[in-house]
């Protein structure tokens, strides 16, 4: 009888592979956001160092503005994406220490045997630094309007988020990369390193034209300079297609390569 | 004693890479970058007369490199009493200011090797020392100094706090008080408030004693007023020193 029960009732349906992923970034991104909650003062270093560069950034080069060929408003409005996307770059880089750490406390070997596919356990830490850098981004700008920096606009704006978002994301792709390849803490230096380099070297202190040629060619070539330009432009002028598409172009550039090594790194580990 | 705990802390921070990396890899990349992006700064009217502007942005990169060896060596040194190597050496039948001078005569070796590092980069990218090899040699001994007087204040708060994160925590100080210097810009053509603050910031005379001897030749001026500052700090680095450590001693 109760064999007959069991053949009528219908069969627990599992949800769709989809459902099951994106619950599981949620539930990556939660466990980022509680770290956060749990322990606030973590979030201080990520949001001190660019709001000092910045500052001292200002302080000290300033007068670069009465340069011939310098054609921005105030240098405060020139340096202040700079500034935000440095923000992203330290969220992103911090994000490959805390994933270095969960390896050291032996989180990530746990998460590696759960049934969820590598990309999903990337894309969790990814997705949770990209939304992080919203908080250094957001100070910096704050500080940034009270001494002066120019109003860029509702487009200006969401270009500028845009940019600094999708680096942190590029920048957690690196650190999470390193941190899988070194299984250590001491690679910070490395993760934190490799992106204040790709930022600044860009034009991040002066216009192109006014670089030293060594630099100007490196920026020539740093897809970087293009998310810099982009999310600078509300800034310094009005918002144009010309100036974003290529910012956009590179952001999924950078996203597609470091996010395919950071997914051959996880794919490797304890394989 | 003096000599052999200095020389270890020399061993241990070229043994660990966490220590060593901040005061080479961080000041040589901003160096570049701020050599080739401000570069044109060299233009403005009112920038001291240099041959180049890596040639001015040296005397700022060494002490850049020297402050953060100071702080890598209160790192190390809090590392030291978490671990419990500086119980031992308390309860070892050797003079205290000897532990606290071994320290600081292995940050001072740090801060030699962070003046030579750059006079040599300097050098390899075609900067001149106006100074000649003696102007090289003030430059190196100011730095030397400077590094035992920032070591003193790094040893004094990992001797009272005894936490390398504390210590390490202090990280971001340093580049606000480079940044309210003249380290990276000529005083008089920085923008409000880190203008006024420069002129007062004792690190600014330190610098300029450094700068002087490369950009233009030795000024007895300029040297006098870096001797000076220099002086003030290690006396406030040692103060605060034997307070910490007094206070160590009672609180255990």
């Amino acid at each position: 009888m109760e064999a007959a029960t069991e053949t009528l009732r219908p069969a627990a349906v599992a949800p769709p592979a989809w459902r099951t992923n994106l619950a599981t970034i949620a539930a990556l991104m939660a466990r980022a956001r509680n770290e956060l909650l749990r322990v606030p003062g973590a979030a201080i270093p990520g949001v001190l160092a660019p709001t000092i560069f910045f500052l001292g950034l200002n302080g000290v080069f300033g007068s670069l503005i009465h340069l011939p060929g310098f054609e921005a408003g105030s240098y405060e409005s020139f340096i202040v994406p700079v500034s935000m996307l440095q923000g992203a770059g330290f969220t992103g880089a911090a994000a490959g220490v805390n994933l270095a750490r969960d390896y050291e406390q032996g989180w990530v070997d746990r998460l590696l045997v759960s049934p969820a596919p590598r990309w999903v356990l990337l894309g969790g830490n990814v997705l949770a630094a990209a939304a992080r850098a919203f908080i250094p981004a957001t100070f910096v700008l704050a500080i940034g309007f009270l001494i002066g920096v120019r109003w860029p606009g509702i487009e200006g704006l969401i270009v500028c988020y845009l940019m600094v978002a999708a680096m942190a994301a590029a920048a957690a792709c690196w650190g999470s990369m390193l941190a899988l390849h070194y299984k250590s803490q001491s690679a910070a230096p490395l993760m934190q390193a490799g992106m204040m380099a790709l930022v600044l070297l860009t034009p991040a202190y002066a216009p192109l034209a006014l670089l030293q040629p060594w630099l100007e060619k490196i920026a020539n070539v740093n897809p970087v300079t293009h998310v810099v330009e982009a999310a600078r432009q509300g800034f310094v002028g009005g918002v144009t297609w010309a100036d974003t598409w290529p910012g956009l172009l590179a952001v999924a550039g950078l996203l597609a390569v470091l996010g395919a090594l950071a997914l051959r790194e996880m794919r490797r580990t304890n394989a | 004693m003096v000599g052999a705990l200095g020389a270890r802390s020399i061993r241990q921070t070229f043994r660990r890479p966490q220590l060593i990396s901040p005061i080479v890899v961080f000041p040589t990349l901003l160096l570049a970058i701020q050599t080739g992006g401000a570069g044109a700064g060299i233009e403005l009217p009112g920038f001291p007369p240099v041959q180049s502007f890596l040639q001015f942005m040296l005397a700022g990169s060494m002490m850049q490199s020297m402050m953060l060896a100071g702080n890598s060596g209160g790192i190390a040194f809090a590392v030291d009493i978490e671990m419990g190597f500086t119980d031992r050496l308390f309860a070892s039948p050797i003079p205290r200011f000897a532990i606290v001078l071994g320290r600081l005569a292995g940050t001072a070796a740090l801060g030699l090797f962070a003046s030579l590092w750059f006079l040599a980069i300097g050098l390899i990218f075609g900067a001149h020392i106006e100074g000649g090899v003696p102007g090289a040699l003030l430059a190196i001994a100011l730095i030397t100094a400077s590094a035992i007087a920032v070591g003193g204040i790094g040893a004094a708060i990992a001797l009272r706090t005894g936490s390398a994160s504390v210590v390490q925590g202090l990280f971001p100080l340093v580049l606000v008080v480079l940044f309210l210097s003249s380290a990276f810009f000529p005083q008089e053509l920085m923008v409000e408030p880190a203008k006024t603050i420069a002129e007062y910031n004792p690190f600014s005379f330190i610098v300029e004693g450094v700068r002087e001897p490369i950009i233009s030749g030795i000024e007895a001026k300029q040297t006098l007023e870096a001797v000076a500052a220099i002086a003030g700090i290690i006396l406030l680095g040692l103060g605060l020193s034997a307070s910490a450590l007094r206070h160590r001693l009672r609180t255990g």
